[in-house]
């Protein structure tokens, strides 16, 4: 049996002055990492959280993103007489031809600009999109200069709000709206009439067209003939499935994680192993008593181990509750970040998300901090001879 | 008629060798020692009192010569056998009484139970009786820092005899307490081995302790000498 679970925690306790640094310490590293491991989350969660299911997306072969790809208006006809494809309850076509555009526009707070995506979308993009609602002003009129932003977005540009303007091409565009992309990829874009966007910037392509099968059992025949007709030179894919690669942009922030949590945890070991030598050292003759009682040197290993977890734990406990409070405040005043797309160039807003599970692994990367800063202590402490142990003062 | 000795020692030396320096700590030391005995060992500073004490509590090793306690040679013993061996048989009093400072002396008394197979309410009954006998039933929830000196060592008493151990033993148990305080813990010590017939070896360096032992032994340089 080992030494009573008590007798580590008043231990950790007693000495709180010099573990409480120790304790703040691996506090801020697993709150470091929990915090952009959750904007991690966030920027996935965005892209999971987009596109409907019974929809495709086409573009260019070779292309890896809508901003980077062109349609042709041949191309588009092809598209939309394709057999097959649904209708609405006027019997037009869902097909949705669609330009996407980046213009700079000034932040609301910080000085400088920032890049935002404009996508022209039609009647039939917006049907094609129904977790995209308007939630104050109208909609844009077509042939009209005018756009529709995410209220998101809005919060985080100058000129943005309904009645603003946003300087595109040679012109600029006013806001007549904002709507709400429910947590979606949409949140960091602004919409505006299709033909009137391609006449604005000049275009006589599209990027992308959006399209839906008149039933799901005719996707897959759609997408191989769509990818398999050389003169299109088109690639298609479900719409859920382009949004969930573009988790590209939540990978800079997952490597910073990495290796922001990775160089912090390493100075939280050596910060858990100095308090536990220091622990070990203090306790001495403490280690020789417990020996002469008839502890083994296995239950002393456990023993220090058991309190470098303990102490690693409070620092993450404080961490998770940290970054919890964090995420409860930063929801209160409906804060969402913001972070270049290497795609796209533009601006993506996401949330900020410490999910239960985040959590436990911000407690589980504490647990091996304690357990990699008490190993070397507790085998010291295990391996002085009984009488040293004892001579010591 | 003499009894089956509980403690044997045979030709019992131990050197430290430092570098080039060897020191002889113990030589050739033989001794017998019977049940119920309160032996008391007593020398001038570094004869090898301690020493001697260490190996017979199997706390350190011989450099040559046996040890058998109750027939068991403890040389022969393994690193994890001898902390089995220490809990179930030894008894250990320190002068500085080395109580475990976050714990109660409840606790305390309780921690060489707690590698027994008791169960709680067991456990709980032996630190119990064992407070009781060195008279501090009442103080079972103080910390050592709540109480004298004298009172600590009762309760290392209490630990040390908790487990009904066949040996206990004592190095300068009064060293670090007033007159009074010693006086208790001599008494409590010349009880044990008077009413419950436990073997006691104690080390001091004061003639008027000795007079509560049974027989003292004096150790100059490493030897007997009477
Ligand atoms: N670890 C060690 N290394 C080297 N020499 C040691 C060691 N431990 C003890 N000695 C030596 O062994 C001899 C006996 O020491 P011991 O502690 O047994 O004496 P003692 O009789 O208990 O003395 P005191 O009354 O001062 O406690 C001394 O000469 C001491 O210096
Ligand atoms: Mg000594």
């Amino acid at each position: 049996m080992a030494l009573p679970l008590n007798y580590n925690i008043r231990n950790v306790l007693v000495r709180w002055r010099t573990t409480l640094f120790t304790v703040l310490g691996i506090g801020a590293v697993v709150l470091v990492f929990l915090g952009l491991r959750a904007l991690g989350r966030g920027i996935e969660a965005t892209n999971a959280n987009t596109g409907d299911s019974r929809n495709l997306l086409v573009v260019r072969k070779g292309s890896q993103a809508e901003s980077g790809s062109l349609v042709s208006r041949e191309q588009f006809r092809t598209l939309r007489d394709l057999p097959g494809i649904a209708r609405n309850a006027a019997g037009e076509p869902l097909v949705s031809a669609e330009l996407v555009m980046i213009v700079s526009a000034p932040r609301r707070d910080e000085v400088g600009e920032a890049n935002t995506l404009i996508r022209g979308v039609t009647p039939r993009g917006m049907e094609l999109r129904s977790q995209v609602a308007l939630v104050e002003g109208r909609w844009f009129r077509a042939g009209q200069r005018e756009v529709v932003v995410s209220s998101r977005l809005a919060r985080r540009f100058a000129g943005f709000e309904v009645g603003g303007t946003i300087k595109a091409g040679p012109d600029r565009l006013t806001v007549v709206g904002h709507f709400d992309g429910r947590g979606s990829a949409f949140d960091s874009e602004a919409w505006m009439d299709a033909d009137e966007s391609r006449a604005l910037f000049d275009r006589e392509q599209y990027s992308s067209v959006l399209l839906r099968p008149a039933d799901d059992s005719l996707a897959a025949g759609l997408i191989q003939r769509i990818d398999h007709d050389k003169r299109l030179a088109l690639r298609a894919e479900r719409e859920v499935d382009y949004y969930s690669k573009q988790t590209m942009t939540a990978k800079p922030i997952n490597y910073l994680a990495g290796i922001l949590g990775t160089a912090m945890s390493v100075g939280a070991v050596f910060a858990a192993m100095n308090t536990m030598y220091a622990s070990v050292g203090a306790r001495t003759r403490e280690i020789g008593t417990l020996r002469v009682l008839g502890y083994s040197r296995r239950s002393i290993v456990l023993c220090f181990l058991i309190e470098g977890v303990l102490l690693a734990l409070l620092g993450g406990i404080l961490g998770c509750a940290t970054a919890w409070g964090l995420q409860v405040e930063l929801a209160a005043f409906n804060v969402s970040f913001g972070t270049l797309d290497f795609q796209s160039f533009a601006e993506t807003v996401f949330q900020f998300r410490v999910t239960p599970d985040l959590m436990l692994l911000g407690l589980g990367f504490s647990v091996v901090i304690g357990l990699a800063g008490s190993l070397l202590p507790a085998l010291r402490a295990a391996r002085l001879p009984v009488i040293v142990a004892l001579k010591s003062l | 008629m003499v009894a089956d000795p509980i403690v044997s020692i045979r030709d019992l030396s131990k050197v430290y060798r430092q570098g080039e320096i060897q020191v002889t700590a113990l030589n050739q030391v033989s001794i017998d020692i019977q049940t119920g005995e309160f032996v008391v060992l007593m020398g001038p500073s570094g004869s090898g009192k301690s020493t001697l004490l260490h190996i017979i509590a199997g706390i350190d090793r011989a450099s040559s010569g046996s040890v058998l306690v109750q027939g068991i040679n403890v040389a022969n013993l393994t690193e994890s056998q001898l902390a089995d061996w220490r809990n179930q048989n030894v008894g250990f009093v320190f002068q500085s009484f080395n109580l475990i400072p976050v714990l109660t002396a409840a606790e305390n008394v309780e921690l060489p139970l707690l590698l027994t197979a008791l169960g709680r309410a067991e456990r709980r009954r032996q630190v119990a009786l064992a407070l009781d006998l060195v008279g501090l039933a009442d103080r079972g929830h103080h910390r050592p820092d709540q109480m004298s000196g004298g009172q600590q060592q009762r309760v290392a008493i209490a630990r040390a005899l908790v487990t009904d151990p066949t040996l206990i033993v004592a190095d300068e148990p009064t060293g670090n307490l007033d007159a009074k305080s010693a006086t208790d813990v001599l008494s409590i010590l010349q009880a044990l081995s008077r009413d419950s017939r436990k073997t006691v070896i104690m080390v001091t360096h004061d003639p008027k302790a000795a007079g509560y032992g049974t027989r003292s032994l004096h150790l100059e340089k490493g030897e007997i000498v009477a």
